[in-house]
């Protein structure tokens, strides 16, 4: 019956974005351009990840897919969220009987769908521009699990950042400055390699960024696929999670 | 228009009081809104209107008293109470890039018995606009498209918190149509207002709140005994002519010798009985009665000695 519910809401949710082209087209056509862009300029060399030599081309394939994912889930998430509670459509929510979690559910379930379709185009795109290796078999699997895990956990994290957003006009302004320089620490827009220095590798350590992209680098770059990231990324989700059971707001905070 | 249920009162407040950082928004509330009844809550901004309506509705939580919707307690059953309520708040959004008529079947879908969708548009006027985005609808239009959701579960019980502010005089008679509508269907309507004709014009019973308190309650034609106030006589003499003996008094600001007889009928007749015998004219002769406007302005004025007396006397 909640399932119904939910998959029900899903289809709303669905509608109401591709119904705003502009969102929707952006957030497909972002990380597919930053992919040409850091390609272009960045792309030519080899990077060392874990003692083997990686091409820029095809690291930025991994990047990007999980850039991608990140934008999808956190960032989407966080803006979309606080511009409902800002225009008094969750507060209307609140009021009926939909059960909250249903809400949540299909917001999630929506975010996490349109991220495996960004993703399957940001390795398409890469198989076709930059010969990217896309993974099979059980490198595919733990690859999935890793993304479905990720993006959940992201959209956890996305709910939560809006308890620290005043009103709709920070929205941008905040999410963005939590997420850009992660970005950056991360390895996600310019590779770390083996001689990163060690403050920032301590930076990515602590955050879910890194993690999440390791796992997408598994995938991709063949390099070794860590269960203890999985874990970091779920282990943030989750105190996402918490967070936003205890602060969200269904209402404008003004 | 009252169920044969009437046992069970809609809503029924006791001592409702509520403080927001030590500042009282509601200062300890009466109220009973008997099933099937359009009850209005009439005040100025910042009264205690929404304040009292959000914790009726389960979106705030009292600080004290006792507060019953259909026999639940809105703090602590809203999960039973909410789909027995419509809420139309004081200003919501609804997701842009839906149609009317998805929007309308979107929360239909979350209640156990709704209302079919095509009905509650046709109710609320929007029929010519089912297929229409909600982007593209007139602020009025987003009004009906409100209650329409408040509508879409078929709830016993409609709060409606300031239906028409904003609205052209033409868009206000039409929502008010739609509040009469929903009366005939017997539902139960609290809904809040600053406009008089408002209440006027809705309510079986209004009650007026000022400063967190409820100054006065009655059908609007009785509040604060706006029906047994005795009516004043005004009229004006040509200049030079003193008034008849019995009306002496000094004239008002505008010139009009006003005063307010026992006996209205018999005070007339001996008045305009002088007059015809002088050939006198009483010009803008009027029998005045304090206007529902006048009892609430006096009620809610915060200069005034005390509540419930003013214009009234």
């Amino acid at each position: 019956m909640s399932i119904g519910a939910t998959l029900r809401q899903v289809g709303y949710v669905n509608k109401m974005f591709w119904r705003n082209p502009a969102s929707a087209f952006f957030t497909f056509a972002f990380p597919l351009m930053f992919l040409v862009i850091f390609t272009a300029l960045l792309g030519h060399g080899t990077v060392v990840i874990g003692g083997r030599p990686v091409h820029q081309s095809t690291y930025y394939v991994a990047s990007m897919g999980a850039f991608a994912v990140i934008t999808a889930c956190f960032t989407n998430t966080a803006i979309s969220m606080t511009f409902s509670r800002d225009a008094g459509v969750l507060k209307r929510t609140d009021g009926t009987p939909l059960p909250a979690g249903v809400y949540f559910g299909a917001r999630v379930l929506h975010a996490v769908f349109v991220a495996v379709l960004l993703v399957v185009i940001t390795a398409a795109f890469g198989r076709a521009a930059y010969q990217a290796d896309i993974p099979g078999g059980a490198t595919l699997l733990r690859f999935l699990l890793m993304l479905v895990i990720g993006a959940t956990s992201f959209c956890a994290l996305g709910f939560a950042i809006t308890a620290a957003i005043p009103n709709f006009d920070a929205a941008a302004p905040i999410v963005n400055a939590a997420i850009m320089p992660l970005l950056f620490l991360s390895g996600i827009f310019i590779p770390l390699g083996d001689n990163a220095p060690a403050w920032i590798v301590w930076v990515a350590r602590i955050f879910p960024v890194k993690h999440f992209g390791d796992g997408f680098q598994a995938a991709f770059l063949g390099t070794s696929f860590a269960w203890s990231d999985v874990l970091v990324v779920a282990g943030w989700g989750l105190a996402g999670l918490l967070i936003a059971a205890r602060y969200f707001s269904w209402e404008p905070r003004s | 228009m009252e169920s044969p249920s009437r046992t069970i009162e809609a809503i029924s407040v006791r001592a409702l009081s509520k403080s927001y950082e030590g500042v009282a928004a509601v200062a300890g509330i009466d109220l009973s809104v008997a099933r099937g009844e359009v009850f209005a809550l009439l005040g100025p901004n910042g009264a205690g209107k929404t304040t009292t309506v959000e914790i009726l509705e389960g979106y705030r939580r009292r600080d004290g008293g006792e507060v019953s919707v259909f026999g639940l307690d809105p703090g602590r059953d809203r999960a039973r109470l909410k789909p027995l309520i419509g809420i139309v708040l004081q200003s919501t959004g609804v997701d842009r890039y839906l149609t009317v008529a998805e929007t309308v079947r979107m929360y239909a879908g979350y209640y156990p018995h709704p209302r079919p969708a095509d009905e509650v548009i046709d109710l609320v006027g929007l029929s010519a606009k089912r297929n229409s985005r909600v982007v593209k609808l007139s602020g009025g239009q987003q009004r009906r498209l409100d209650v329409a959701v408040a509508l879409a579960g078929d709830p016993e019980l409609l709060f409606l918190d300031e239906p028409t502010t904003g609205f052209d005089p033409s868009a206000r008679h039409e929502a008010w149509q739609i509040v009469r509508d929903l009366a005939a269907l017997g539902k139960t309507v609290l809904l809040t207002t600053h406009y008089m004709d408002e209440a006027q014009q809705l309510a079986d019973r209004v009650a007026v709140i000022s400063a967190g308190r409820i100054v006065a309650e009655g059908t609007p034609d009785s509040l604060a005994g706006r029906d047994r106030v005795r009516p004043r006589v005004r009229c004006r003499l040509p200049g030079g002519v003193a008034a008849p003996e019995g009306f002496a008094a000094a004239p008002a600001a505008d010139g009009f010798l006003e005063f307010a007889p026992d006996d209205l009928t018999a005070a007339l007749h001996r008045l305009t009985g002088w007059a015809i015998d002088r050939g006198v004219e009483l010009e803008g002769l009027q029998i005045v009665r304090p206007s529902l406007e006048d009892v609430y302005l006096s009620l809610t004025d915060p200069t005034a000695s005390g509540p419930g007396e003013g214009a009234a006397r």
